[in-house]
C-alpha cells in the first residue's frame, strides 16, 4: 500500500506541479465602457490576481460634453437647462447650486414661498434619486424585486415634477430669483397624500433587503473607509456620513429655508457599503419629514423675486404694461447682467457636495462656470476601496457610491 | 444676508489671521460676497496648503478650478477651494501661472488632488510639478489641445464618426453646415466693444463736408 502511495506521489509531482512551481501572472481586464453595472459609461481597467482586484484605474470622460465651455457662450438663464443634464437623476438639486450662486452674486432675495417650494422639490428630488440608487444597488448585488418596487415610487416622483414644471426629468424649474411658476394647490395636497402612502410601500420594499442574508454578505465590510480617509479623499454626502462623520451641508451651511427644517442626519458606524446604503434609506425618511414640514408651513405670496431686472414678468402683466413688455424682451434677448465677482456655492445634492464656482466679468454671460461634481472624488477613491476585494464586489462598491456620469464627466 | 446662499461661519478676522500666519507667501487678499480669496506665491503653494490643513483646520480640498485670462501675463489662475469641517468655513487659494511654468502639486497633502490636477491639466494645459500621473482625464484618448482655453473654439477642430467603409471610427476636420453663430445681445450703449455698423462713416462724413 505504502509503495503504491509513494509511486502515486511521484507521478503526480511530474504531471501536475504544485502551485509554487509555476508563476501565475496577473491579468488586466476592462470593465465597461458598456456594462450594465457601470451605471453609465465608465471604463475600469482592472488588474486582477485570480479574482482579487489588485489595481483599478477608472477611465472617465466618455460622456464629456464640455458643459462648462458651452455655459460660457450662453446667457445666465440659457445656461440653466445644462444643469438638469448633469446629474439627470436629480436635476433640481443641480439647478439649486447654480441659481443660488447667481443670487449670491446679484445679492437677490427670494420670497419665502419660493424658498419653501425649492426646498420641497429639492427633497422630492432626493427621494427620486435615492429610489434609483437604492434600486440599482440592490440589483447590482443580485436582487430584482425591490428595484421594481422602488422604481414605482420614482415614477410617482417624476409625475410630481411633470405637474410642477411640465417635464418629467429636465425641469428647468428653479430660476434665478425663485421658481418658474407657482404650483396648483391640488398638487400640494396630492403630495401630502402621497407622503402618507409611499413610506409604507418603501418600508415594504426595504424589508426585503435590509436584513437579507445575501444582501448583507455582499455589502457588510466591503470597501471600509475610515473617517480620515473619507476626509482626505474629499468625500461628501452619504459617502462621508457612511464613514461616521455627521456632515450635512443642509445642517451646517443652511441655504434657503433649511435652517427652519427639523431633520436628523444619519451616520454609519463601520464605513462599509452597507452603511452607505442604510444612510440613503434613512435619508429618504428624513426627506419625507422635511417635505411634510414644507407643506405645513408654506406661506402664500409670490414665488419669485419681483426684481424685474432679473425675473421676467408674467404674460398677463405684459398685455397691460409697456414696461413689462420691455423687461420681457430685454431679459429673453440680452439677459440680465451679473456684477463682476466670483462665488463658490455648494449645496447638498443627493450624491454629496455639488458646487458651482461662478466667475462673472459683469456681462450677461458667465466668464467661467466650474462645476464641482460629487462623483469625481468618490470615483478616484475607487482604487483603494476595491483593493483586495473580489471582482464581483466592484459592482457593490460602485453601486454604493451612487455615480452618474452626466455629472462626473460634464 | 438677503440671499439664500449657504451660510458659513463668520469671516470676521479670518483673513487677517491667515495673512499673519502665512506671511509673505500671500500676495493678495480679497474678501467679497462673503468669501475670502488668497492669492499666494506659486512656489510656496505646498507649504501654504500644508499649513492651512494642519494649523488652520482646512481639512478638505473640495475643488481645483482653472480659469483662463488671456490678457494677463500669467494667463491661468488655479483656484483651490478648501473646506474646514470643524470650523465650518471655506476659503479659496489661488495661484497664477502660464503655459510653461509648472505649479507644484499638492497630491502629497490631499490624495484627491490627483484627478483634480489632471482635469486642470487636460482642459487648460497647466502643468503640475510632482504629479506622477498627469494624464488627460476628460477628453478623448489622443485628443490634442486644451479645450477650455478661451482661444480654443467652441466647435473644436476635429469631429468623429463611424465610417462604414473603414469599419471603425474616423476623425475628420470639423465641417459645419452652418457657421457657428454667436449672438451678441449686449446693448450698444453699455459695453459693446465692437464698432457699430455705420460708425465708420462719421469720420468719412466730416471729410466730405470739408471738401464740398
Amino acid at each position: 500500500m505504502a509503495d503504491y502511495l509513494d509511486e502515486m506521489d511521484h507521478i503526480a509531482d511530474e504531471a501536475d506541479p504544485t502551485v509554487g512551481d509555476l508563476e501565475i501572472q496577473n491579468y488586466t481586464i476592462n470593465f465597461g465602457p458598456q456594462h450594465p453595472a457601470a451605471h453609465g459609461v465608465l471604463r475600469l481597467v482592472m488588474e486582477l490576481d485570480g479574482e482579487i482586484v489588485e489595481r483599478l484605474d477608472p477611465h472617465v470622460g466618455l460622456l464629456h460634453r464640455g458643459t462648462e465651455k458651452l455655459i460660457e457662450h450662453k446667457t445666465y438663464l440659457q445656461a440653466l437647462p445644462y444643469f438638469d443634464r448633469l446629474d439627470y437623476c436629480s436635476p433640481l438639486a443641480m439647478e439649486h447650486s447654480y441659481v443660488l450662486a447667481i443670487e449670491k452674486l446679484l445679492d437677490l432675495e427670494v420670497p419665502l414661498r419660493g424658498q419653501y417650494l425649492r426646498v420641497l422639490f429639492a427633497e422630492l428630488t432626493r427621494i427620486c434619486n435615492h429610489m434609483l440608487n437604492i434600486g440599482a444597488h440592490v440589483m447590482d448585488v443580485g436582487a430584482m424585486t425591490p428595484n421594481i418596487w422602488v422604481f414605482e415610487i420614482r415614477e410617482q416622483c417624476l409625475a410630481f415634477f411633470e405637474r410642477a414644471s411640465g417635464a418629467r426629468m429636465h425641469s428647468a424649474w428653479f430660476r434665478p430669483g425663485g421658481v418658474h411658476q407657482d404650483v396648483p394647490l391640488k398638487l400640494l395636497t396630492d403630495m401630502a397624500d402621497w407622503l402618507d402612502e409611499f413610506p409604507k410601500f418603501f418600508e415594504d420594499a426595504m424589508s426585503l433587503v435590509i436584513d437579507n442574508r445575501i444582501f448583507k454578505q455582499r455589502n457588510v465590510d466591503i470597501a471600509t473607509v475610515s473617517k480620515e480617509d473619507a476626509v482626505r479623499w474629499g468625500f461628501s454626502g452619504p459617502m462621508i456620513r457612511g464613514s461616521g462623520i455627521a456632515w450635512d451641508l443642509r445642517k451646517s451651511q443652511p441655504y434657503d429655508v433649511y435652517d427652519r427644517m427639523d431633520f436628523d442626519v444619519p451616520v454609519g458606524t463601520r464605513g462599509d457599503c452597507y452603511d452607505r446604503f442604510m444612510v440613503r434609506v434613512e435619508e429618504v425618511r428624513q426627506s419625507a419629514r422635511i417635505m411634510r414640514q414644507c407643506l405645513n408651513e408654506m406661506p402664500d405670496g409670490p414665488v419669485a423675486s419681483t426684481d424685474r431686472k432679473v425675473v421676467p414678468p408674467k404674460r398677463g402683466e405684459m398685455k397691460q404694461s409697456m414696461e413689462a413688455l420691455i423687461h420681457h424682451f430685454k431679459l429673453y434677448t440680452e439677459g440680465f447682467h451679473v456684477p463682476a465677482g466670483e462665488v463658490y456655492v455648494a449645496t447638498e445634492s443627493p450624491k454629496g457636495e455639488f458646487g458651482v464656482y461662478l466667475v462673472s466679468d459683469g456681462s450677461n454671460k458667465p466668464y467661467r462656470c466650474k462645476i464641482r461634481p460629487t462623483a469625481f472624488s468618490h470615483l478616484q477613491a475607487m482604487d483603494f476601496m476595491s483593493k483586495g476585494h473580489m471582482l464581483a464586489d466592484a459592482t457593490a462598491i460602485l453601486g454604493a457610491m451612487d455615480i452618474v456620469f452626466g455629472e462626473c464627466d460634464r | 444676508m438677503a440671499n439664500g446662499a449657504p451660510k458659513i461661519a463668520s469671516n470676521d478676522g479670518v483673513a487677517d489671521a491667515l495673512n499673519k500666519a502665512l506671511g509673505a507667501a500671500v500676495l493678495e487678499t480679497v474678501e467679497a460676497h462673503g468669501e475670502i480669496s488668497l492669492t499666494v506665491d506659486r512656489k510656496k503653494l505646498p507649504a501654504v496648503m500644508a499649513k492651512l490643513r494642519d494649523k488652520h483646520d482646512y481639512q478638505q480640498l473640495v475643488e481645483i478650478a482653472g480659469v483662463d485670462y488671456p490678457d494677463r501675463p500669467e494667463r491661468f489662475e488655479v483656484c483651490y477651494h478648501l473646506l474646514s469641517l470643524t470650523k465650518n468655513h471655506r476659503i479659496r487659494v489661488k495661484v497664477t501661472t502660464n503655459e510653461d511654468m509648472p505649479v507644484p502639486t499638492v497630491t502629497h497633502i490631499w490624495e484627491v488632488a490627483g484627478w483634480l490636477e489632471r482635469e486642470v491639466f487636460d482642459l487648460y494645459g497647466v502643468l503640475f510639478e510632482g504629479n506622477t500621473d498627469l494624464r488627460r482625464i476628460l477628453t478623448d484618448y489622443g485628443f490634442q489641445g486644451h479645450p477650455f482655453r478661451k482661444d480654443f473654439p467652441l466647435t473644436g477642430y476635429v469631429e468623429m464618426r463611424y465610417s462604414e467603409e473603414a469599419k471603425r471610427v474616423v476623425y475628420e476636420p470639423v465641417k459645419l453646415a452652418q457657421d457657428f453663430r454667436s449672438f451678441d445681445f449686449m446693448s450698444p450703449w453699455e459695453g459693446a466693444d465692437y464698432i457699430l455698423p455705420g460708425d465708420e462713416k462719421t469720420d468719412a462724413g466730416d471729410d466730405k463736408g470739408a471738401k464740398s
